[in-house]
């Protein structure tokens, strides 16, 4: 078994190290391997382009695909439910309402938020979304219903925000427009070190909860026989996932289906479901999945973008239904 | 006397706050096995989800090793205690061996990783149940039958002193009810624990507690020894069966009898009778049976399902009942004899036999 590990956690770094060099090398300007590495290590001879741009949007595609997964597989584990994701539960478009009415009144009124302001208001948007699902799955146990009631919110929000926007004014809309879609492009420095203060220590922390999760994959009677605290669990469960999630939207949008998707492809990779095992591989995973997600969101129809939402639609939601078909035929 | 290692004191348990039974009082003792009975939706299950903590007391205290449970944190409870619910578990890609691991949570480090000792453990927990050949499989592929013993060695692998299960044969077929519950029994021996159950099966239940604790209504109705509590009238009071009967002496439940005049006479005896008893009664043939002497073990079912059963009391001679049942036979159509070879003391049937119509 271990052997498995070891070469499926291999796969996902050689991946890795590939699309981070990929995703730095091709874009609409091409640089030699020379300006690549003195870009890298900040010499002489660097490119601001690299430097200023696509530094930053590969270190956000690869730290925010690793948060959405986890966040996902967190989620999945909470509701016990594969199909459950911060995008497919309308968490995502939570947060997206929050931001962007937060965003609209305050730039109408010429101030600036700080990343952290934004950060916040996502994890807000987030756990009023959360807290609608989860009086909603009382009443809704099938798989399907989730998913659905998942949807609606995802439409409120977007009517929602929708009607933000139509009294926005002209110049705000732009931005909030590319924005609401999901994309990692036009993101600083800046941006991302706060991205990485808050990401990293929650995943690190994530990971040391392996062991309580993994008794909640047994159900909460057996998860409180083995002595597991079972309302303060829950209480972190959703704290983390909405942190996490919370801070890809207020960042980069919200981003479809990765949440769902790479945990399943990870336990499949990996044929187990141990966390200690799987949160690691989702990181890498997600971080692999949207980083191979931006490079084709950017060099497909390049110069124009598409929404990064968009590509990992394509990818995530085929297999969404192909884990809700297997159930169906499974019950 | 020993000591109980769990106990009650005078419990109220429900839901929300709400008691619906009151008073409970039970204890059970190391090496002994209590069983709660009683109908469908009386709160058996109630009751053994708030001995382990899954539900909050309404009212009273539990004692567990002398120490009130509600001051034991959840991690030294785990120690002490592991279960075997109802629940229905759908861990994903897990391997019996895997499920059976989590018992050793309480006992491994931050990250849950387990020792070679605990290994050691899990392994032998799997040998004890019989499911070491299943330790590979994944455990939503495998039979009823043996989930349940994969979950009995992941409660025996927690090494609590009491373990708690509810209504562990429900789903399983009568072999595996009677595997499961000799492992059960055995565990007890070897490990001196305590084990607290409820059971749908009134025959098995009679046959492996040392207690019986009977539910009903709001209230423990009645509880003891298995001599004490399987009484005819009580069970079929605790029941409230009224279409049929339960046989003490055989921990079994029959039928409604087919009252009316008898049309057939069956000469029984050493319990050649009982299977032909059972097939008139699905014919719905009313019946007489004769002549059994009461110590006979025909005569618990003949009793139950004879609309008339000639008797005579245990160690008389039968003829005393031979001009009644003469009498009878008179009037049946059909005579049914399962004795082939009458001992000499069984001679008053032997007249009946060869007096009957329709010889067979």
């Amino acid at each position: 078994m271990s052997k498995r590990y070891t070469a499926a956690f291999s796969l996902l770094i050689v991946l890795l190290v590939l699309f981070m060099v990929l995703n730095v090398a091709i874009g609409s300007v091409s640089f030699t391997a020379q300006e690549l590495i003195d870009s890298l290590l900040f010499r002489p001879g660097g490119v601001a382009i690299i430097q200023k741009i696509r530094y930053p949007r590969m270190i956000s595609a690869l730290l925010m695909g690793g948060a959405l997964s986890v966040s996902g597989f967190l989620l999945q584990t909470f509701f016990g439910n594969p199909i459950a994701g911060p995008f497919t539960l309308g968490i995502s478009s939570g947060a997206k309402v929050v931001v962007s009415v937060l965003m609209v009144f305050s730039l109408s009124r010429g101030l600036h938020i700080s990343s952290g302001g934004m950060i916040l208001a996502a994890f807000v948007g987030s756990l009023l979304s959360m807290g609608v699902v989860m009086l909603l799955s009382r009443q809704v146990q099938r798989t399907s219903g989730l998913v659905v009631s998942g949807v609606m919110i995802g439409y409120i929000c977007s009517a929602i925000t929708d009607f933000v926007v139509t009294f926005a004014s002209d110049a705000n809309i732009v931005n909030l427009h590319n924005w609401s879609l999901g994309s990692f492009s036009g993101l600083y420095w800046e941006q991302v070190w706060v991205m990485t203060l808050v990401v990293l220590p929650v995943l690190l922390f994530t990971f040391f909860l392996s062991k309580p999760i993994s008794a909640y994959q047994m159900g909460e009677v057996y998860a409180q026989n083995m002595g597991v605290n079972i309302k303060v669990f829950r209480f972190l469960l959703i704290l983390l996932s909405s942190i996490l999630s919370g801070c890809v939207t207020a960042f980069a949008g919200p981003i479809s289906f990765v949440g769902v998707a790479v945990p399943h492809l990870m336990k499949g990779l990996f044929s187990t479901a141990k966390p200690i095992v799987i949160i690691p591989a989702c990181f890498l995973g997600g971080a692999v999945f949207c980083l191979g997600c931006d490079l084709l969101a950017r060099t497909c129809f390049a110069p124009t973008e598409l929404s990064i939402s968009s590509v990992t639609a394509v990818f995530g939601a085929p297999i969404v239904i192909s884990i809700m078909l297997r159930r169906r035929r499974g019950e | 006397m020993e000591q109980s290692y769990l106990r009650t004191e005078k419990i109220s348990v429900g839901y929300r706050g709400e008691a619906l039974i009151r008073d409970i009082s039970l204890s059970v003792r190391r090496g002994e096995i209590l069983t709660l009975i009683g109908p469908n939706g009386a709160g058996k299950s109630t009751i053994l989800k708030s001995l382990i903590r899954q539900l909050k007391l309404v009212a009273g205290t539990v004692v567990l090793d002398g120490k009130n449970m509600d001051t034991l944190s959840e991690r030294e409870l785990s120690t002490h205690l592991s279960v075997l619910m109802t629940d229905r578990i759908r861990p994903e890609l897990m391997t019996c061996e895997d499920v059976v691991s989590t018992g050793r949570y309480p006992y491994t480090g931050r990250l849950g990783i387990l020792s070679d000792q605990d290994k050691a453990v899990v392994r032998s927990a799997m040998e004890r149940v019989h499911a070491l050949e299943l330790r590979d499989r994944d455990f939503l592929e495998i039979s009823d039958g043996q989930r349940q013993r994969v979950l009995l060695a992941r409660a025996i692998c927690q090494e609590p002193d009491i373990i708690v299960l509810d209504e562990p044969t429900s789903f399983l077929d009568i072999r595996h009810k009677l595997e499961l519950l000799t492992l059960l029994k055995e565990m007890v021996r070897q490990e001196n624990l305590a084990v607290i159950l409820s059971l749908h099966e009134l025959d098995l239940a009679q046959r492996i507690s040392d207690r019986v604790v009977c539910v009903k209504g709001d209230s423990i109705a009645l509880s003891g020894t298995p001599e004490e509590v399987f009484r005819d009238d009580y069970i079929r009071q605790l029941y409230g069966i009224t279409d049929g009967s339960y046989e003490s002496a055989y921990g079994t439940v029959e039928l409604e009898p087919c009252r009316g005049e008898p049309q057939v006479f069956v000469i029984g005896g050493g319990g050649k009778g009982i299977p032909v008893y059972r097939e008139l009664q699905r014919r719905g043939i009313p019946f007489a049976a004769g002549i059994l002497p009461e110590n006979d073990l025909d005569y618990p079912v003949a009793r139950a399902l004879a609309s008339r059963l000639i008797s005579v009391p245990a160690y008389h001679p039968l003829e005393e009942g031979l001009e009644e049942a003469r009498a009878v036979l008179s009037v049946c159509a059909e005579l049914r004899c399962c004795v082939e070879d009458f001992a000499p003391l069984n001679e008053a049937n032997r007249l009946l036999r060869d007096m009957g119509p329709g010889k067979r």
